[in-house]
């Protein structure tokens, strides 16, 4: 079965240094992805080539059977590719529910009636309905990620990238944000997560990659990349 | 539908005034006023909707004046047209400068409208077919009936700008391109990943800007029967486009418009009682206080106020 | 046009001169919005706000240059001040704080401009020394003293705060500041107050850059416009916090302009620099040596 993204040989270069050095992996419709690796390993640089806030410099990325590395981010959210920020970008004059209606007009081509529809729903299933009209501005940390991935959701996304969702939450916080993502995943929606936190990890991904200094040092399921030396060697440098 | 009842009123109220013996200085004064209406309106529409900061309206608004004095002298083109091919240019200009800078950070933009404003004068000053450095004089066809003067004619046509500044502001804050601008604003990187367009939103807006500010200067030569680089480029055109929406308030359209009626009047006054220097700092000196003390300008105070006195 | 190549020899040694007086002048610059990421448009005003104290000065008999240097840690303490007032009125709030931080230093420079015109009037000012007025003569060549003194002490400028940024612990901290500010508050290291001296400095240098100025000839109020488009132009050039760049951005811009003046007249010279700073940032944003 092809591959929904397929990431092949992708490298970036920030003036001298080098973020990515020849990345390529391979994601598989309806998979939980994890991606872990130390602080500047090159995880978010890679999200962002995806998703095409920045533009790789080698290599390609085909999603959906389409070259997409070559197309403004806006596109590609068109296409199906979704994602949260790891420090939430709110659009804070905005209320919740406004927030969710900007991909709503934008991706879902929905007027504002069967935007709000739709928009409510899916406040309703990521438990932010009683906010929906409070401004962006006034979330907790918390409601700030959740609106983060409602507001991907809106998308109606086919690939759903998470950058950090639960860094700093509490542990029960980070249990609402599982439930959140394995019932997104039961609804069809491919996802890719980006974490520190191992358990959360290790207990969401079929498949999990670790990155270091821009290449990939390790693949394969949770309990293999927990045990492989490399990924200890990657995170607490001895 | 009432927004458009009060359009054709005001529009029909300006015509009826235009008509009926008032002291000339009204309308010379009202035509200002209602200039800084349509500048301050379509600097909003860049500056306050998506956050694209223009320091170069005057460069906008004289190549609207340029623009209808050169179709003026090459063909005798009557008002209406000229005021089209104005916006024509001034919006082709917005689109060249936008499609250049509007890519990169917002205050590449910024410094790229002085460098055009600087340019533009530069061009003008040595072109001597529309005058050069010393000006031109033009020679005005008979004032269309049933007005008495040219300035009784150019407030109608002013206050028609202004309405249809104010109407295609109001379009685009309320429509999907209004909440486009305003995701791009709060934040463009995350707009984008949103499914919005933004470097094409971003030139609607910087071209529809520039079109309504050039339409705004093409009755210029016509009110002056003159036109000359230096005052057609006036630093003051500039600081007050973007001093308006700034103390009036950015977030709606009616924001410029309590702006440029506030800050035009306090214009006319000081320039009458003290001088026309002081009047020009007053300017800046409330833009600074309202950037720093009240950044959601007159109408944030105003709304902050109702919220207080619930 | 008269295209000869002595006029031309002449105008790359007087491109020279002027661009090394560019750089110096656009130091400040480097520091306050290419290292701190200030978008500090009123910078050209502080500085002709500096040649016309410098005039002030000179009036009481002191030699311009040294007036420029005397007036130096007033300007710092004024950089303090604006970084402070910019800091907290709108980097710490967020929001919005590009719009109206822009506006404000527009509002800023506009005061500036407008207070000269109402302090001097709009006439423009210049003033007297022993080396201003005469020439050296090099073979064929004369070379305006004046241009001599500026190129000396942008020399000296340039070459000082490159080294202050590389050498000293403040300079190093307030690079480090620019490139991962969250790595130095964990440091210990208080950013704002990195950025507050790095501020002041740039600005204590735009007093002597002021005394340059009018050094170099008359100054007006509306001056700060154009060297907008200067002083970004070089910048721009360079890229974002390269000090270095920064000279090598000044010669080619004042080669530019020089031969421009030479070949087409004063009329198109000021135009140079922004037909400059649009191209650069239409072909590579990133400049020469750009982070």
């Amino acid at each position: 079965m092809a591959a929904l993204l397929q990431v092949s040989n992708v490298s970036k270069h920030f003036g001298g240094f080098t973020a990515l050095a020849g990345v390529s992996l391979a994601i598989a419709e309806g998979e939980r992805f994890g991606l872990i690796g130390p602080n500047g390993s090159g995880k978010t640089t890679l999200i962002n080539c995806v998703s095409g806030s920045l533009r790789n410099e080698t290599g390609s990325i085909v999603f959906n059977g389409e070259e997409v590395s070559r197309l403004p981010a806006y596109v590609r959210t068109r296409r199906g590719i979704a994602r949260s920020f790891q420090i939430p970008r709110p659009f804070r004059t905005m209320s919740v529910l406004e927030n969710l209606l900007v991909p709503s007009a934008y991706v879902a081509h929905l007027k504002d009636t069967d935007g709000e529809a739709e928009a409510l729903d899916i406040l309703r299933k990521i438990g932010l309905a009683e906010k929906a009209h409070a401004p962006s501005s006034a979330l907790s940390q918390v409601e700030l990620r959740k609106l983060e991935l409602a507001r991907a959701m809106a998308a109606r996304p086919k690939l759903l990238i998470s950058d950090e969702a639960m860094a700093g939450l509490s542990g029960a916080e980070v249990e609402e944000m599982l439930k959140i993502l394995f019932a997104l995943n039961q609804a069809g929606i491919t996802i890719i997560m980006i974490e520190h936190i191992m358990q959360a990890v290790m207990r969401f991904s079929q498949r999990v990659v670790c990155l270091d200094a821009g290449r990939i040092i390790c693949e394969g399921t949770p309990a293999s990349i927990v045990q492989n030396p490399e990924v200890r060697k990657a995170y607490l440098g001895a | 539908m009432k927004y458009w009842i009060t359009v054709a009123v005001v529009l029909i109220v300006a015509v009826v005034v235009a008509l009926v013996p008032v002291n000339e200085y009204f309308f010379y004064a009202a035509f200002v006023v209602l200039q800084f209406v349509v500048l301050a309106t379509a600097w909003n529409i860049l500056g306050g909707y998506a956050g694209y900061v223009n320091f170069g309206t005057g460069a906008f608004f004289a190549i609207g004046a340029y623009s209808a004095v050169v179709l003026f002298k090459w063909l005798g083109a009557p008002l209406g047209v000229q005021i089209l091919a104005a916006a024509g240019v001034s919006g082709l200009l917005g689109f060249g400068v936008g499609l250049l800078t509007l890519r990169l950070r917002g205050i590449f933009f910024a410094i790229a409208t002085v460098a055009v404003t600087f340019m533009l004068e530069t061009v003008m000053v040595n072109w001597r077919y529309v005058g050069g450095a010393t000006g031109l004089q033009l020679l005005r066809p008979p004032v269309t009936e049933p007005f008495d003067s040219y300035t009784r004619m150019l407030f109608v046509v002013m206050a028609l700008l202004a309405l249809v500044a104010i109407s295609v502001a109001r379009y685009v804050q309320d429509s999907w391109i209004g909440r486009g601008l305003r995701a791009i604003r709060d934040s463009e990187e995350a707009a984008e990943c949103s499914g919005v367009p933004t470097l094409k939103l971003k030139l609607f807006a910087c071209t529809v800007s520039g079109a309504l500010m050039g339409a705004a200067g093409a009755p210029m030569p016509m009110y002056l029967s003159f036109i000359e680089p230096a005052s057609s480029f006036s630093l003051n055109y500039s600081v007050s486009a973007l001093a308006m929406p700034m103390i009036g308030g950015t977030a709606h359209w009616i924001g410029p418009v309590i702006g440029a009626l506030l800050l035009a009047s306090i214009q006319q006054i000081v320039t009458v009682t003290i001088s026309n220097e002081i009047n020009v700092l007053v300017v800046g000196v409330l833009l600074v206080l309202f950037v720093v003390a009240a950044p959601d300008g007159v109408l944030g105070l105003f709304k902050r106020w109702l919220r207080s006195s619930r | 046009m008269i295209f000869s190549l002595d006029l031309l020899s002449e105008a790359l040694i007087f491109g020279v001169l002027l661009g090394s007086f560019y750089a110096a002048v656009s130091i400040g610059l480097s520091v306050s919005f290419g290292l701190l990421d200030v978008p500090h448009v009123a910078h050209p005003a502080v500085m002709v706000l500096g040649s016309y104290l410098t005039y002030v000065l000179t009036t009481y008999g002191l030699d311009p240059i040294a007036a420029g240097v005397v007036l130096m840690p007033a300007f710092f303490v004024l950089g303090v001040l604006i970084y402070r007032f910019y800091y907290e009125s709108f980097e710490r709030r967020g929001t919005d704080a590009g719009v109206r931080g822009l506006a404000f230093f527009f509002g800023l420079a506009f005061i500036i401009e407008i207070g000269l015109i109402l302090v001097f009037g709009v006439d423009q000012r210049s003033v007297s020394a022993r080396y201003i007025g005469s020439s050296l003569a090099l073979g064929d060549y004369r070379i305006p003293y004046r241009m001599l003194v500026a190129f000396g002490v942008a020399l000296v400028l340039t070459f000082a705060l490159t080294l202050y940024l590389s050498k000293t612990f403040t300079g190093r901290a307030i690079k480090a500041v620019a490139q991962d500010e969250p790595a130095l508050r964990l440091m210990g290291a208080n950013p704002v107050r990195i950025k507050q001296w790095a501020f002041g400095i740039a600005t204590g240098v735009s007093a002597l850059a002021g005394a340059m100025l009018i050094v170099v000839g008359p100054v007006e109020p509306a001056m700060d416009r154009l060297y907008i488009g200067r002083t970004f132009c070089v910048v721009v050039l360079a890229g974002l916090g390269s000090m270095t760049g920064t000279l090598a951005a000044g010669l080619i811009l004042g080669v530019a302009e020089s031969i421009v003046l030479m070949f087409l007249g004063a009329s198109w010279a000021p135009a140079v620099a922004f037909g400059l700073l649009l191209v650069v940032l239409g072909i590579r944003p990133q400049g020469l040596f750009g982070r």
